[in-house]
Order: C-alpha cells, then structure tokens, then sequence
C-alpha cells in the first residue's frame, strides 16, 4: 500500500473527478497557475485547462453561486473557498440555495456541488482566519458535511460525494495536509455517514472529528499509559451522522467524552452529547464530556492560541478528572 | 489650484524619510519571519508612495484611514512606532493595536484615526462607508479613506459600498492600491477591463487612476479628492498603480506565477528611487544628507526591533477579556 499525504490524496481525488466526469470542473481562487493556496491542484492547469480549472476575482459569493446555478442544470461542479472563513461572505447562496433548492422544488432540482473549503486554527491567523464552522453547516437541512482526518478516508469519502447529488461541504483542516497514511491502488469508496473506531477500547470513547481525531489519538496513547483503555471514534461526516457506531462504543465504555475545535457554546458535540443521552442514558457511567475551545474569537499570540485548542493533555486531564480515573 | 498643490520641498523631504524609514522596517519585518519570529507578513514594498503621498493628504488624527494588511506606511506615518508595529508582528505585550489579538498590523489606534479589524478581504470597506456617513449626519468634515487592493475590488462588499457611497455623497475615499495581483490571480483574470477607475463612472462618482510610485501624483490626486469630500461633493475613487516587489505574503511562493524579470521590470519605478532621484536633482537631498537618513532609519529600527523583542509575551489570562463590552 503507498504512502501519501492527505493533500496528494486530495489531489488524487480531483484528477479522478476531472478524468472521469466531464461535467466536473473547478473554480477558485489562486487554483490555476499557482496550484491552490494549499497545492492541491498543482499541475492540474496544465493538464486539464483554464476551462476546467478556473480563477476567480475574489469574489465567492458568484463562484459558489455560480456552482450552485451549474449544478442544477446537469454539471458537477467542485468549487474551491479558500478558507471556511470566507463561506460567510457567500452564506446565502449556500444556506438560502444550496441547501434548500431541492426541497423547495418539490424535488424538481437537484445541487450536485462540492464546496471544499479549509477549516481550522493553529496557524496563527488569529480571529477572522482561523475558525471552524462545520458544526453550522450541519446544522442545516439539505447539507451534507464531510470532515476527512485521514488520507484514506479523504480520498475515499470524495469519491463518495461525487456520486450524492446534494450540495456537500467538503472540509478539510489545514493542519492535516503534510498527515500522512495508507491509501491502497485498488480503487475503494467510504461512505458518507460512516463513522471509523480510529482505535478500539474498553474504558472510555472519546469522539472526534477532522483535526481533533489526531488530539483523541494522541490522548489515548496517553492514557493507556496509565492502562486506561480509550475507544477513539472518527466521525468523518457530521452529516449524515452515524450516531450507532458512537452509541455502540457507549454501551461497552459507559463513558464518552467529545473532543472538538471549535466553540464550545453551539458546537457539534452539544448535539451528540444530547443524542447519546437521549439514546443510551442508562449506559452511562457519568455525564457526557464535552472538550471544545473556550467561547473567545482565536488570538494571533501563539502563547494565547495554543491553550485555545484542546490538546492531548487537556483531554487526558478532562478525562481522569471527570470520570475519577 | 495648481500653484497651492505644489509640494514644498519641505514636504517632500518628510515624505522620503518616511519612506526610507518604512523600507527599512519592512525588510526588518521580512527578516524577523525568516528567523521564525513573526507569523506572518505582507510586505508594503513598492506600494510605499501610495500610502505615504495619500496620507500626507488628509488631516491626522481626525479624519479616518481603514487600512488593509499592505499598508504599514499608513500606520507608520500615522503615529505608529516603529517597536509599537514590530511587537505585532512577534506578538508581546504592549502591542497597541489589538494588544496581541488579532493578525499583525490589525485592530484599531482610534487616536491616530486607524482601522484594520478583518483580513477578511473588502469587508472593511462598507465599514468606512458608515464611517463617511456618520461623519455627515453629525455635520463633522472629518474624510475617511478606505484602502485595498485591485483583488478587494471584486468583492461584492466593494461594489456595494461604492454604489451606496455615491447615492448619499458621503465623504470617503476609494483608495486601490492596484498592484496587478490577488495573491497570484493576475488582473486580466479579475476584470475584463484595464482599470478600477472606469468603474467609477457607473457609480456616479469621479475616477482616476494614477502612477502610484510617484508620490506627487498620489498627494495631489488625493488633495483634491479630499477637498470634495471636505465641501459635500461625494466620494471619489482612486486607483493607484504600485507594484508588489515580494510575494504576496512570507507565505507565498511568487515564482510560481511570475517571472525574475517582470519582478526587476518593476523595480524600475521603486518608488523609493524615484523619489530619491526626484529629490537629489531638484537639489532638496545631498548624498551626505541620504546617507544620514538610512543610518538613523536602520538606528531607529534596530533598536525597535531590540525592545520589541526584549519585551514579554502577553499575560494569558488576559485574553478572555474583551469578547464583550464591559
Ligand atoms: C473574502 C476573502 N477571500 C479570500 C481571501 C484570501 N486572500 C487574502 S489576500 C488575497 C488577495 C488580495 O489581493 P488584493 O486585494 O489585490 O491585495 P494585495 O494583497 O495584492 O495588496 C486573498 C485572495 C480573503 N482574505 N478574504
Ligand atoms: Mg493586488
């Protein structure tokens, strides 16, 4: 099996779209000549064109638009923010269009556009650059959200969402792209609303998604140190969700604690940490632990910036302190 | 007109020091995130004559600049320290822009009539645009310039501000530092037109586009731009052409997308040398008096850089303070 970053796996996962569909093409900033500000598409205006692989202004508002209008009448459209943070300034395309177009048709049209966007901090970006908002994306009916931590699954959950014809927010951490990891030849899907046990365990589950699966990794290792045996889950999609394999792991740890970048008030694990206990409460040993950022806009200060995002240690200490372990 | 727009020497003078004061900063700057010392930088190379001749125009301290990352010459020649910039850029305390918080270069000197809250692109520029109009429903003549780039000029905010900008006749300059690239998205693929200036016209407010590198052209332009948003005639709209010597960020890799030779073709109209030139044939500079001023620039900066990195970072417990209002 080859080894490959999770941007080659992107990469990979581009060309096969541009190869293998002629009604898909890119739009983006800085994707052509220079290869995208992350170099996923390196190489790629040479080989497929500036039809196929087109700059814009900056102006997202009309290139996800755009998408939007592309894909409704028969194209298949993959389309490029350069960060998650500039989705706001085309929100209403996504949230107002994308989203419910098929519904408020009755069905009559379709929104088969992938919007891969970059999300996550730890670069010293600070405040408007460093922000993660799959959790309200997938709080919208109509999305699909995609949150790859691997480059297996980037490249397989992709394959996947070229073949859903619902708008997809295809979010990857910026963090994530020189990870490297297993990606077979063989040709191999993941499907969407398929959560990964990214490490089995008895004692705890911690839950995670995108860049946090690797701080749940890492924390596990910790643990184990002092022989408590962690489950790590990778939820890999927050839409749809796969709220069994989570409550599975519950049943056999009766503990579970969430790990998430982003806000604590209104993040993702807010909404799991109610389904568990909706679904399991007498499973549980304790309350639900929710491991999310401090509710304050990111700091460009790196001293500042770090405590901000939960790290291995803070989810060790989380863990033991509640749980009394 | 023409006779009182005439640049005294004197003016010009002041202008060059801050403009060598500014080179030498922003190659400093460039250094301290090769060492690893700051995050990251946009460097104001090239678009110097720009930011300094516009502001030379307008009244400091009272009128309002919303600036955009490239434009360290705005800060520097508004008030900003040399160490005061540098502690932003390597993050310590007493960083009086945004104490730390936010990208360096951003956060607000309200004193000094400064704004940079988002690097999201064009944002700010229907912020300046209530500004401008704040400033006519209180009948104050206060002028605000809202500076970006030609990349800025796509986003529907610009188009927006502009149109809204112009219905109202509000007080505020349009200043585009047109440096022919969003990050590497050259012009010809962000408009089907030549310029930004053009644009002007459809909008129902006065364009014109200029030689940025010539810091006679951008200070008159601007004083006249400035004297009709003063008197209630509305907004203009200038279009500076700079160049961008490094890339578009410490980020950035620029050979990608451009050549060495097109780089050293726009270096021929430096605006530092330019006004250098200009300066010593009019005979307002001798050699002995420039050599001077680039020693006390690299004085004033390396102690600059000395106490920005001699002082500590900030406290963290500081930085839940100020989510909201107190
Ligand atoms: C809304 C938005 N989209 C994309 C970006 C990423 N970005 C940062 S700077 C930049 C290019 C800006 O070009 P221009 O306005 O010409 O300014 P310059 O850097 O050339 O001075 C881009 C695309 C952003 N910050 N905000
Ligand atoms: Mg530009």
């Amino acid at each position: 099996m080859a080894e490959m970053l999770l941007r080659d796996a992107m990469s990979k996962a581009l060309r096969e779209a541009l190869d293998e569909d002629d009604r898909s093409f890119l739009m983006g900033e800085d994707i052509g000549a220079y290869g995208g500000a992350y170099a996923v598409t390196k190489g790629f205006l040479e080989k497929y064109g500036e039809e196929r692989v087109r700059d814009t202004p900056i102006s997202e508002s009309v290139f996800v638009g755009a998408g939007v209008g592309s894909a409704i009448i028969g194209m298949r459209p993959i389309v490029e923010v350069m960060t998650i943070n500039f989705t706001l300034v085309a929100m209403d395309q996504i949230i107002n269009h994308a989203a419910k177009l098929s519904y408020m048709s009755n069905g009559q049209m379709q929104v088969p556009l992938i919007i891969r966007t970059v999300t996550g901090g730890g670069g010293q970006l600070a405040a408007t650059h460093s922000q993660s908002f799959e959790n309200w994306f997938a709080s919208v009916p109509g999305l699909r959200v995609v949150v790859p931590a691997t480059p297996y699954d980037a490249l397989g959950m992709f394959r996947s969402c070229r073949k859903n014809n619902n708008p997809i927010i295809f979010a990857e951490h910026a963090l994530l792209y020189r990870v490297r990891g297993e990606v077979p030849e063989e040709y191999y899907e993941i499907p969407l609303g398929k959560a990964r046990i990214a490490k089995p365990g008895t004692d705890v589950t911690l839950v995670a998604y995108s860049g946090m699966v690797r701080v749940a990794e890492e924390a596990a290792a910790k643990l184990g140190e002092d022989n408590i045996s962690s489950e790590v889950i990778d939820l890999r999609c927050l839409s749809p969700l796969d709220l069994d394999t989570v409550i599975e792991s519950v049943k056999k740890t009766n503990r579970v604690a969430i790990v998430e970048e982003t806000w604590k008030t209104g993040g993702f694990s807010g909404t799991i940490a109610s389904d568990i206990q909706e679904a399991a409460f007498d499973e549980l040993d304790g309350p639900v632990i929710r491991i999310n950022g401090p509710d304050v806009p990111a700091p460009y200060a790196r001293n500042i910036e770090q405590l901000m995002i939960p790290s291995s240690d803070w989810v060790v200490k989380s863990v033991k302190y509640n749980f009394g372990l | 007109m023409e006779t009182n727009l005439k640049i005294q020497d004197e003016l010009l003078l002041k202008m060059y020091e801050e403009m060598v004061l500014c080179r030498t900063l922003d190659e400093r700057i460039w250094m301290l995130n090769r060492q690893g010392k700051a995050a990251i930088m946009a460097s104001s190379q090239g678009h110097e004559a720009g930011q300094i001749g516009s502001v030379a125009a307008l009244r400091k301290g009272y009128d309002q600049c919303y600036i955009y990352y490239r434009d360290l010459a705005v800060l520097l020649t508004l008030g900003l320290t040399p160490a005061e910039i540098i502690k932003g850029f390597v993050a310590k305390e007493g960083e009086p822009l945004s104490g730390a918080r936010q990208f360096p270069t951003h956060g607000a000197h309200p004193e000094y009539g400064v704004i940079n809250l988002s690097n999201v692109i064009a944002t700010h520029i229907p912020q300046a645009v209530g500004a401008a109009l704040t400033a006519k429903m209180k009948k104050e003549d206060r002028v605000i310039v809202a500076y970006f780039g030609d990349g800025a000029s796509s986003a529907g905010d610009c188009h927006e501000a502009m149109n809204f900008a112009a219905i109202h006749k509000l007080p505020v300059i349009f200043f585009c530092e047109n440096n022919g690239y969003a990050i590497s998205v050259p012009l010809s693929k962000q408009m089907a037109v030549d310029n930004v200036a053009g644009r002007a016209e459809g909008y129902g407010m006065p364009g014109i586009e200029i030689d940025g590198c010539d810091i006679v052209a951008v200070y008159e332009t601007t004083v006249e731009a400035v004297a009709r948003a003063r008197t209630g005639l509305g907004p203009t709209l200038i279009e500076a052409n700079v160049e961008r010597y490094l890339p578009h960020t410490s980020d950035d890799d620029d050979s990608i997308y451009r050549s060495s030779q097109e780089i050293e073709e726009a270096k021929k109209r430096d605006p530092l040398r330019l006004l250098r030139e200009q300066l010593l044939e009019r005979k307002i500079l001798n050699l002995k008096e420039d050599k001077y001023i680039h020693e006390s620039a690299k004085e004033i900066v390396n102690k600059a850089t000395e106490e920005a990195e001699n002082a500590p970072y900030p406290e963290t417990t500081d930085f839940f303070k100020h989510v909201y209002a107190e």
